[in-house]
């Protein structure tokens, strides 16, 4: 049983992060996830110090106050002639220092272990459950990673079409009425959501691999976004199963385990991808010059 | 159709935009007269995008009103087509040509309605009016850069609008791209549709456009083509730049364009 939340958890974390990191991939800002993902830190500590628990909801609103003044605080100096990419190194930097900081400087008050946001540790999962009364639910981070999903999937499927627009077109999107900076901060809002949802289980570092490398995956293998969003949450989904199973094996860390599956199936495809892969790619050239 | 009153399908008053301070545009007034093919010209960096970007609220204005037929464009914007220069999107999107015109049906579908057989069939009929249904399914990345612009035109086709703005259509296309744009434009002018667009090619404005506007900052001058389009606007519009005028008015083939096209 445990073995099985462990994956189930794995595997939400996988698919929520890869489906709204197609988004991210497509509208190049892979990068915005990695800071989003590091910038939450200061909010989530933040939300300990305020409720002076670990109550899943205050660590959500900060998670996400944090992630959007993140993608806030980038536009703005963006906007103010700072490169884009230097904008994102100096704010989730910067955001990540005070929660660092703030950390060390309440260790006492606050049981909150640096490694673990590091890295997490998703082998303790099915031990932290949810008591909703007397009954036993399962453990939390289920609950809270699938809540997570359903509402990506929701926020997704409602507004689809305008989602699709924003990230290919968003000057069109702007002219037909589309609020596009509004979409940009919900999309935003979920990846933090997102984020924080994962961190226990993967941690802040691998999160940022769940957000990039099953979308870059998807990304080679079609040309349809509808098949590229189901395709990296199913390569989400195997990674964490063969992670588990790859982690079982050599008795190592199961987050660790499930980014390399993750990034042997990005290699897979990188090579072997029908249409983009090397091996494609080098079949055609070779017909091309036998004709 | 509705909305459309007696008004001109544009009007803009004392429009002025700047980026970081530096006015980009001063004092821009305009009346647009309706069903008319309009050539916007004026060297590079003569706020020629900015102007059309600015009527559709996609810059920030620091003065001035537009009216499209007599109302704020905000109520307007069904009304208005939309074709911006193909580099500013990425072409290696994961979607189809027909998709891409199927985006031109998402203003008029509004919150939450999917595209339906009504609008497939009519991004169809857009495709093939520019010379792309057997492209329908094609992977975008997998077109030229023409055939890219077609399906940008085709898009806005599927938009139904009564007023269009093209930004540089024209710039870097094949021969057959160019003569579906001009079909394409004579046709919209025999459904008395107002066309806007931004132009490099000097050689061909007569050819092309019954009104042209000469911008540079400000307005040089607008007015039909006949009318305005002479040697000594030009020379106002470009400056020194243009060296070889006769040759431009002449349409000689040899003429020296007085820009670089922008990549």
């Amino acid at each position: 049983m445990n073995t099985l939340w462990i994956i189930l958890t794995g595997a939400l974390v996988a698919a929520s992060c890869g489906f709204l990191g197609c988004f991210l991939i497509l509208r190049r800002m892979a990068m915005l996830g990695d800071a989003i993902s590091h910038a939450v830190l200061p909010g989530i500590v933040l939300a300990f110090l305020v409720s002076g628990s670990r109550d899943t909801l205050p660590m959500l609103i900060g998670a996400m106050v944090a992630g959007l003044l993140t993608v806030f605080l980038i536009q703005s100096l963006h906007q103010s002639g700072v490169k884009t990419d230097a904008a994102i190194g100096v704010t989730f930097t910067a955001l990540f220092s005070i929660g660092v900081v703030l950390v060390s400087l309440y260790t006492q008050q606050v049981d909150l272990d640096l490694d673990c946001v590091l890295y997490g540790e998703i082998a303790y999962v099915p031990w932290d459950t949810w008591q909703w009364g007397t009954m036993d639910m399962g453990p939390r981070a289920v609950w809270l990673i699938g809540g997570v999903f359903l509402l990506s999937l929701l926020t997704v499927g409602l507004f689809y079409k305008e989602i699709k627009l924003c990230s290919f077109d968003p000057a069109m999107a702007a002219a037909v009425g589309i609020p596009v900076l509004f979409f940009h901060y919900l999309l935003m809002g979920l990846v933090s959501l997102a984020t924080v949802a994962s961190f226990e289980s993967v941690g802040a570092i691998l999160v940022v691999a769940m957000l990039v490398v099953p979308a870059a995956t998807a990304y080679l293998l079609t040309d349809r976004l509808p098949v590229m969003l189901f395709l990296s949450m199913g390569a989400g989904i195997l990674s964490a199963g063969g992670g588990y199973l790859l982690a079982t094996w050599l008795d190592s860390s199961i987050a660790g385990a499930m980014t390399a599956v993750a990034g042997l199936l990005f290699l897979l495809s990188f090579v072997f991808s029908p249409r983009y892969g090397l091996v494609a790619k080098a079949l055609a050239r070779r017909r091309f010059r036998y004709e | 159709m509705k909305g459309i009153s007696n008004a001109s399908p544009l009007t803009v008053h004392d429009l002025t935009v700047a980026y970081q301070k530096k006015p980009v545009l001063r004092n821009v007034s305009l009346t647009i007269p309706e069903g008319k093919l309009i050539g916007i010209i004026g060297p590079n960096g003569a706020g020629k995008s900015t102007l059309i970007k600015a009527i559709q609220g996609l810059v920030p204005v620091a003065s001035g009103q537009t009216q499209i037929y007599g109302k704020p464009y905000k109520q307007q914007r069904k009304l208005v087509g939309y074709v911006p220069q193909r580099e500013t999107v990425d072409w290696d999107f994961p979607t189809n040509a027909l998709d891409v015109v199927l985006m031109g049906r998402y203003g008029k579908l509004g919150w939450f309605r999917r595209p339906g057989k009504h609008d497939r069939q009519l991004s169809l009929q857009c495709l093939q009016k520019v010379g792309m249904s057997d492209y329908a399914d094609r992977q975008i990345s997998q077109l030229s850069g023409g055939q890219q612009q077609r399906v940008f035109l085709a898009r806005a086709l599927a938009q139904e609008a009564q007023l269009y703005f093209m930004d540089e259509p024209f710039a870097g296309v094949d021969a057959a791209t160019e003569k579906a744009i001009i079909q394409l434009l004579t046709e919209l002018k025999v459904q008395q549709k107002t066309v806007l667009v931004v132009h490099h090619d000097l050689q061909t404005v007569e050819e092309y456009f019954d009104w042209v506007i000469m911008l540079n900052r400000r307005i040089i001058a607008a007015g039909p083509t006949q009318e305005v389009f002479t040697t000594e606007n030009l020379h106002k519009t470009y400056g020194g730049r243009l060296q070889h005028l006769g040759a431009v008015l002449s349409s000689s083939p040899d003429a020296v364009l007085p820009e670089e096209e922008p990549l």
